[in-house]
């Protein structure tokens, strides 16, 4: 048995369809990506999954508890961290925590093993009202509330969006330690960096998902060959390279571009002649791996 | 990307905000340079909000002296204002008014004319591939364009500066990247980019960039520089070395 199994789940708001058609499963223990922007259907799908909202059509069970008939059960087993902060601005930190571990029928010292490392590190604001905690401490906060009854199955909607990147990585080695520690998380985020991070990733966009695979089985799908690019000024760079007849793609990644071509033999000799005369100095070209980025757009252009 | 010789358009010195005992910004010192994308970058916390809505003559500093395009920031707020344009990923435009609406809302703050509006409408419709959604509420469009309609209403009065507070935070990669191309098209056409991010990939396409660390700027240079002088393979790498120094 799965830890979450989904078939065929469809959500519709008016006229837009925020889940189309969508199956898959998490095993136990899995720490489970799913990688998309802002409206790709994360929150909806979430959602569902944590028994707030009744999809239109489609099965989906968590631990084998089915999310519409076993509501109840389901609640005693899922821990949740919406994307939006959702605790109470004006209880302090510790009156937060102590409401959840009520309403769970728990007390803090009964999990404490397990928010341990997390919770000292917001723990000499013990008495601050969470609504005056910085970013970084919210998002520590809610982890704590979200695992005090020790649930079994932990879902996080963007957990580390706007957070900085010494955060993030802090966040992300929180992430692992829980997931040694035996629980299933099922956690969205924007930041395609992290899906490397993860078991297996989703990548997910308008209501669909494009492919599911383990981070590195999904750079291998990756169809071209592709190159890095770098030049001494990147902005006509990548409008050059756009003008080359032979490209099929052309990204900024950082200081350099990645490059695709229709045929693998557009050499890379050709580029460096045709770039050379378009007036460009330092010219570098060589091959790359790609990124799950690279990965999601390629995705994106073919399918939508 | 810029001329080395091209004048200062932001010149911050000693800029010191207190909040009670809390020292937000300690003794910021910078210059940003006409037609310049400068990187504004720092940990949650570190001051970045404080420093922008001090540069945007929303907030007092404590004490220092500060320039934005050659209007000092006590006496001559108004006229900054006039001559800078705002966009951060949390609010800009109107939900439930629509794509035009929008644009002429802001375009009327900044007093330009009917006629004006109508012409620079249409310009933009076009170069944005958005002339069907003209009409359609603000809340039913797609969050990529969303974005890039607000870096342009940002934009439209042609200010010297404009001042992007995490502009593309949760947009899908693509949209990303032709946010910056946009970024990069203002840039060429003059207007100074201020620009705070969370991804750092797009730290390399600044020209230089500043981090902020605990109140203070712990390093300005060029994405270059500050990658050998951090010994970094990127810029990641250096905001990692910098920003977790402080953390441990």
């Amino acid at each position: 048995m799965s830890a979450i199994q989904v078939t065929h789940l469809t959500k519709q708001f008016a006229t837009v369809k925020a889940l189309d058609d969508i199956s898959f499963s998490v095993g136990h223990g899995e720490l489970f990506g799913f990688i998309g922007p802002d409206g790709a259907g994360k929150t909806t799908l979430f959602r569902i999954l944590t028994t707030l909202l009744l999809p239109d059509e489609g099965k989906a069970s968590v631990n084998g508890l089915d999310v519409v008939k076993d509501y109840r059960k389901i609640r005693q087993d899922i821990g949740y961290m919406p994307g939006k902060f959702s605790l109470y601005t004006d209880l302090s930190v510790e009156e937060n925590l102590k409401f959840y571990a009520t309403v769970f029928g728990t007390t803090i010292a009964e999990n404490f093993d397990l928010i341990k490392d997390i919770y000292v590190q917001i723990e000499p604001f013990r008495k601050r009202k969470a609504g005056q905690l910085s970013g970084g401490m919210k998002q520590k906060l809610a982890l704590s509330c979200a695992l005090i009854h020790k649930p079994s199955v932990l879902i996080l909607d963007e957990p580390t969006t706007g957070v900085d990147a010494v955060s993030r990585l802090e966040f992300w080695e929180m992430l692992k330690r829980l997931k040694d520690s035996g629980i299933t998380i099922v956690v969205a985020t924007p930041y395609m960096d992290e899906a490397s991070l993860c078991d297996r990733v989703a990548l997910i966009q308008n209501g669909k998902i494009m492919t599911i695979s383990t981070p590195s089985e999904v750079i291998k799908t990756y169809p071209y060959v592709l190159y890095s690019v770098k030049s001494d000024d990147i902005y006509s760079l990548l409008r050059d390279l756009r003008q080359f007849p032979q490209v099929h793609s052309v990204f900024a990644f950082g200081q350099s571009a990645h490059v695709s071509f229709k045929e693998e033999h557009a050499a890379e000799d050709v580029l460096h002649k045709y770039l050379q005369e378009k007036g460009h100095s330092d010219v570098k070209i060589g091959p790359t791996q790609a990124t799950i980025e690279d990965c999601f757009m390629e995705l994106m252009n073919t399918k939508w | 990307m810029v001329k080395r010789q091209a004048e200062n358009i932001i010149v911050v010195k000693d800029l010191v905000k207190k909040f009670g005992s809390f020292i937000a910004n300690d003794h910021l010192s910078f210059e940003v340079k006409k037609g310049e994308i400068f990187g504004f970058l720092g940990a949650n916390g570190a001051g970045k909000t404080t420093a922008i809505k001090i540069l945007c003559g929303l907030s007092s500093p404590t004490s220092g002296k500060l320039t934005v395009g050659g209007f000092d920031i006590y006496t001559e707020r108004e006229k900054i204002k006039k001559n800078i344009g705002y966009m951060s990923q949390k609010f800009s435009l109107y939900d439930d008014l629509t794509v035009f609406e929008n644009i002429r809302f802001y375009a009327g703050i900044y007093g330009l004319r009917k006629k004006e509006i109508e012409e620079r409408t249409k310009v933009l419709m076009e170069k944005l591939d958005m002339k069907e959604a003209r009409d359609k509420l603000i809340r039913s469009i797609p969050l990529g364009w969303k974005q890039k309609l607000a870096f342009s209403v940002a934009i439209i009065h042609n200010p010297k500066i404009v001042f992007l507070d995490e502009p593309t935070g949760g947009v899908d990669p693509l949209t990303r990247r032709q946010f910056w191309d946009m970024i990069f098209e203002a840039s060429r056409e003059g207007i100074t980019v201020f620009v705070t991010t969370h991804y750092m990939d797009e730290a390399e396409y600044c020209d230089r960039v500043s981090i902020m660390v605990d109140g203070k700027i712990a390093a300005l240079d060029t994405p270059e520089n500050l990658k050998q002088q951090y010994l970094a393979a990127s810029m990641n790498d250096v905001f990692l070395k910098l920003a977790r120094a402080k953390v441990n």
